[in-house]
């Protein structure tokens, strides 16, 4: 019993009130954000389950609500993933081999760090800007599908590059040591032994990216993609609309049938996220074991 | 012992650090070398300079001349790639691929050139078994070699180096990490190697150096104080600052 006389009793009391308390206030600190998106999910699940039917994935939009459905959107987001993903996948891994890999470590390159984490942090509105006035007027691609999906590739650039930098980064030094002691030449190295070790890492990055990407409306519309769409692209020039501008559309319309289609829309749209992001944490289990 | 590698007046500089001071020495073909000394001395940096790792850091520079059979390192003629494939490095903590046993020790053939899956397999048996690790893993290859335990994972890397088909093999502190029953394992592995490859190794341990060693090499702040055969050194030092070493009066 003697070597527990001496403990302060009153001081230990105090510091587990202080524990309890910070316990409490971590837990509503959690539930705000859980709340405030169930609430969400439940609100849009009870507008728009109702027209969760066949017609929104193989209809295009039309004035009447009851024959309306997303498919031009719908199409339009998925082409303009299928060209942004390799666009984005090889320039933004390039760049990142490049600034953790080759280049040296001097004044230029920290500044061209410093740029590319403010360019990610820059709002979409300007990549909009930036886009309208390159690739829409510029290079005269007008309206086109093309367009936007370059607009977006350099909105989720800098995304790419920072977190595939990180996953590179986060390969230990004696891996390199490893390969460069046998022989291999730097892109040996990179290519056998850092890429397939960061892999998970840069993957989750550019999955995490996409899914920004299918969200993002404002730097779109800059670019005047079009809120009507009742046909399909048939080429990069077509013009095209994505499923955020769809549901921005329907949501601005007076009649409480628009309002359960864009419920519904947003139903889609969230699924695709999460099994997105589903597959994010997918990966990175998966090739956390091996490395 | 026919002398291997020569090295003359041989210094080195980290930006404006001099870390290796007028080094000279030669090290025997086909016989184990230690290198000891307190820390900080150099060792780690002159074994660099052996197969050239010092080169990818940053400021580093280097005077007078070190030479395998004649052929300066650090001239035109040599390619770094070349040369690394000829003088195999394993270092203090074990660091596999986050491979399997087999695409480990594939690795370097690989990087090489060689495709047949034959020629490979072929490779990867005898390397392992040079590395007296083979009966401990032939029946799971394709396991990872992290799940492997860390004595295991060390005589992999020796594995791994062999699979190139080095001549010279450098080992930094290669037991440092590892528990005794390992550290012997590893101890009597370099012995067998010694026929058939040069070997250079840092040691922290002065039993160590005294047990493996043929040639021993002391160190102090960037100097080389003495080198001579192991059993000379520790018995009959010449240098006072070698004696007062090895008898453990300071380090
Ligand atoms: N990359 C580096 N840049 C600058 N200085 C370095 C670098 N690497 C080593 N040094 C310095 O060079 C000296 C020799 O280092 P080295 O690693 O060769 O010592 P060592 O004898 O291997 O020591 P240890 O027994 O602790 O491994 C040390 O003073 C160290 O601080
Ligand atoms: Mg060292």
């Amino acid at each position: 019993m003697s070597i527990f006389q001496d403990a302060n009793r009153k001081q230990i009391a105090n510091r587990r009130r202080v524990d309890w308390l910070l316990h409490i206030l971590f837990v509503i600190a959690t539930s705000v954000g859980v709340l405030a998106l169930c609430a969400l999910i439940i609100d849009v699940l009870v507008d728009g389950v109702a027209r969760l039917q066949p017609q929104l994935f193989t209809e295009f939009p039309s004035r009447k609500a009851d024959g309306s459905g997303m498919k031009s959107a719908l199409v339009g987001t998925v082409y303009m993933l299928l060209i942004m993903l390799p666009l984005s996948f090889v320039l933004g891994v390039g760049a990142a081999i490049y600034l953790e890999e080759y280049a040296g470590k001097n004044r230029l390159t920290r500044l061209i760090q410093l740029n590319i984490s403010t360019l990610a942090g820059v709002p979409s509105i300007v990549y909009g800007i930036l886009g309208l006035t390159i690739f829409v007027r510029l290079m005269s691609l007008d309206r086109s599908l093309i367009a936007g999906a370059f607009t977006m590739t350099l909105l989720v650039l800098p995304i790419i590059i920072v977190s595939a930098q990180e996953a590179i980064r986060a390969v230990p030094k004696s891996r390199r040591d490893a390969s460069f002691a046998l022989g291999a030449t730097k892109w040996q190295t990179v290519s056998r032994s850092v890429i397939p070790s960061s892999l998970a890492g840069i993957l989750t990055g550019v999955i995490l990216a996409m899914s920004r990407a299918i969200g993002e409306t404002a730097p779109l519309v800059m670019i005047g993609a079009l809120t009507y769409v009742a046909f399909l692209p048939n080429s990069l020039m077509d013009s095209f609309t994505v499923m955020p501008i769809q549901i921005y559309n329907w949501i601005s319309k007076p009649q409480l049938e628009f309002k359960e289609l864009a419920a519904s829309g947003i139903l889609v749209l969230l699924a695709l996220l999460l099994i997105m992001n589903f597959s994010a944490i997918m990966l990175r289990n998966k090739y956390q074991k091996n490395v | 012992m026919q002398p291997l590698i020569h090295i003359n007046k041989l210094n080195l500089f980290y930006t404006s650090f001099h870390a290796l001071k007028d080094v000279t020495l030669t090290i025997p073909e086909k016989a184990i070398t230690a290198f000891i000394g307190p820390s900080g001395c150099g060792k780690s940096t002159l074994l660099r300079t052996l197969n050239r790792m010092n080169d990818m850091i940053p400021g580093t520079r280097i005077e007078g001349s070190i030479a395998i059979g004649g052929t300066e390192l650090y001239s035109n003629e040599v390619d770094v790639e070349t040369l690394r494939k000829k003088v195999g490095m394993v270092f203090q903590q074990p660091n596999p691929f986050p491979k399997s046993i087999y695409d480990n020790i594939a690795y370097g053939p690989r990087l090489h050139g060689i495709r047949s899956k034959q020629k490979l397999d072929e490779i990867v048996e005898t390397s392992l078994k040079s590395a007296a690790l083979w009966d401990e893993v032939k029946d799971h290859l394709k396991r990872s070699a992290l799940s492997i335990s860390g004595g295991q994972q060390q005589r992999l890397c020796i594995a791994r180096a062999l699979a190139v088909n080095p001549d010279i093999l450098l080992m930094d502190e290669a037991t440092s990490a590892l528990d005794p029953i390992s550290t012997l394992k590893i101890e009597e592995l370099v012995q067998e190697l010694k026929d058939r490859y040069t070997i250079v190794m840092v040691t922290h341990n002065m039993h160590q150096a005294a047990r493996v060693s043929n040639q021993t090499v002391f160190f102090l702040s960037g100097e080389v104080i003495e080198y001579s055969d192991t059993e000379k050194l520790f018995s009959n030092p010449t240098d006072q600052r070698t004696e007062d070493y090895i008898s453990g009066r300071f380090g």
